[in-house]
């Protein structure tokens, strides 16, 4: 790992504890906007950096998305999210074999080989069309693979909605993206922000369709991602919760 | 015109204006039928597969053709939902509290504002397919969950159907699970907070001025 990695895991890893002792400060002060729900003890701050994720989408992320996509034509689009899918496969296969789930490690190899190989630096998603199988694994569901539990919903300036337990993943998360390793600061924050523009704009028509479905899109989000978080931990077969 | 032509004549018109009724009538009793005797595995891929065969093959619906993509959702989607029984999970606790005529305007609005959201999500189909997965559950009787996954360019989407079995009407679904989000469960909260905010008349104004906005975009 070269020192500017190591410095920077090291960063994002006292950025996490310095936010989480706030978090925790703050929570005694906490006042609730509704009937407090078991778990969204912190929701006074999390609905403030919601409001927050949420206006600097409405006047940032997703103008400059929009604009990606009219732009650039769709398999252009399709490569860079396949490049960066392609090291997310890598962390996911490091993460299956922490978990125990050597076949699904194997599998993920396998597409990060093919991918980078056939599929030119990962530009093409050579593997799914060859039936080798994706298992999306990442730090936190590591963490609840191993027995913690997810903790209350917390939501992160840009990064979004996360729970105690995952954002001790994130750090890690954000380390296996490929903008970290970039030594130059210009170069990193630039390959990030594709990253984030280039999500943001696969998930346009979603989220124009997820608005027209909820009352309250702070609480819809937030049960929409616990209850995702846990189907993934088990592999998209939670037990009942009765 | 002689008596007998005149009977003949009311005849046929009686006969053009029930033939259409009975047809149909027939139609939704050999459907609840097929359905009553179909598995829940295979009514789920037939349906599926009719609304994805029918999406791919027109462009207009491609584009968000709302009118008929609604006839579609119509005729193919809605026989085998149970959306009384959505509702009244979604409300959770309030459901007994609330009356018959509120009772009908939760599942109104539930049902215009999920059917919006389907609407919306089948416009963006192109080239999907879903796929039944093996169901490791075993079928508790008249209820059972279904496993689909939605396959396109990108990641497979996981898509699961509860379905609960009447004598009468066959198998109905009345939850849908989205990449591990069950909808029923997460309306639940946000419909619990505003009924506890405003009431349940509070919760079927918000949906219908949330349907009436959409609408009015559309």
């Amino acid at each position: 790992m070269n020192r500017s990695g190591l410095h920077g895991v090291t960063r994002s890893l006292t950025f996490a504890a310095v936010a989480l002792t706030l978090l925790l400060q703050g929570c005694a002060t906490t006042s609730h906007a509704s009937a407090p729900v078991p778990q969204d003890p912190f929701e006074s701050w999390n609905r403030g950096v919601f409001a927050f994720n949420e206006g600097l989408d409405a006047n940032v992320i997703k103008p400059v998305a929009t604009g990606y996509v009219y732009v650039l034509p769709r398999f252009v689009r399709t490569g860079v999210t396949n490049f960066f899918a392609n090291f997310n496969d890598l962390w996911s296969g490091v993460n299956s074999v922490l978990q125990g789930k050597l076949g699904n490690a194997g599998s993920d190899g396998m597409r990060v080989v093919t991918n980078t190989t056939v599929g030119i630096a990962g530009l093409f998603d050579v593997a799914t069309g060859w039936g080798i199988k994706k298992y999306p694994e990442d730090f936190g569901q590591t963490l609840g693979v191993w027995g913690f539990e997810s903790g209350p919903y917390v939501v992160w300036p840009i990064l979004g909605g996360s729970s105690v337990r995952d954002s001790f993943g994130l750090p890690l998360d954000i380390a296996a993206t490929p903008g970290f390793w970039v030594d130059d600061t210009g170069w990193s924050i630039a390959i990030a922000s594709l990253q984030i523009v280039n999500k943001r704009a696969d998930l346009l028509k979603a989220s124009d369709i997820l608005d027209d479905a909820v009352l309250d899109k702070y609480t819809f989000v937030r049960d929409a991602h616990l209850q995702r978080r846990r189907s993934l931990v088990y592999d998209g077969s939670p037990p009942d919760v009765k | 015109m002689s008596a007998s032509k005149l009977l003949a004549a009311l005849c046929a018109g009686v006969l053009m204006v029930a033939a259409p009724v009975l047809r149909a009538q027939t139609t939704e009793v050999s459907a609840s039928m097929a359905s009553a005797m179909q598995s829940p595995d295979a009514l789920v891929q037939k349906v599926s597969n009719d609304v994805l065969e029918a999406v791919k093959a027109d462009k207009a619906m491609q584009a968000g053709d709302v009118k008929k993509l609604n006839a579609l959702i119509e005729t193919k989607v809605l026989p085998y939902v149970n959306f009384q029984r959505m509702t009244s999970a979604a409300v959770g606790r309030y459901w007994r509290q609330a009356t018959p005529e509120q009772q009908a305007s939760l599942e109104q609005e539930f049902r215009t504002m999920l059917l919006r959201t389907y609407t919306g999500a089948l416009s963006q189909v192109r080239d999907q397919t879903v796929q039944i997965k093996p169901s490791r559950a075993v079928q508790d009787g008249d209820e059972v969950i279904v496993r689909t996954e939605v396959r396109g360019k990108g990641d497979p989407i996981q898509l699961d159907y509860r379905l609960e079995r009447s004598p009468t009407t066959g198998w109905k679904i009345y939850d849908v699970n989205v990449l591990g989000v069950w909808l029923v469960e997460n309306y639940r909260n946000s419909f619990a907070q505003e009924i506890t905010a405003s009431g349940i008349d509070g919760l079927i104004n918000k949906l219908a001025q949330r349907n009436k906005t959409a609408a009015a975009r559309t």
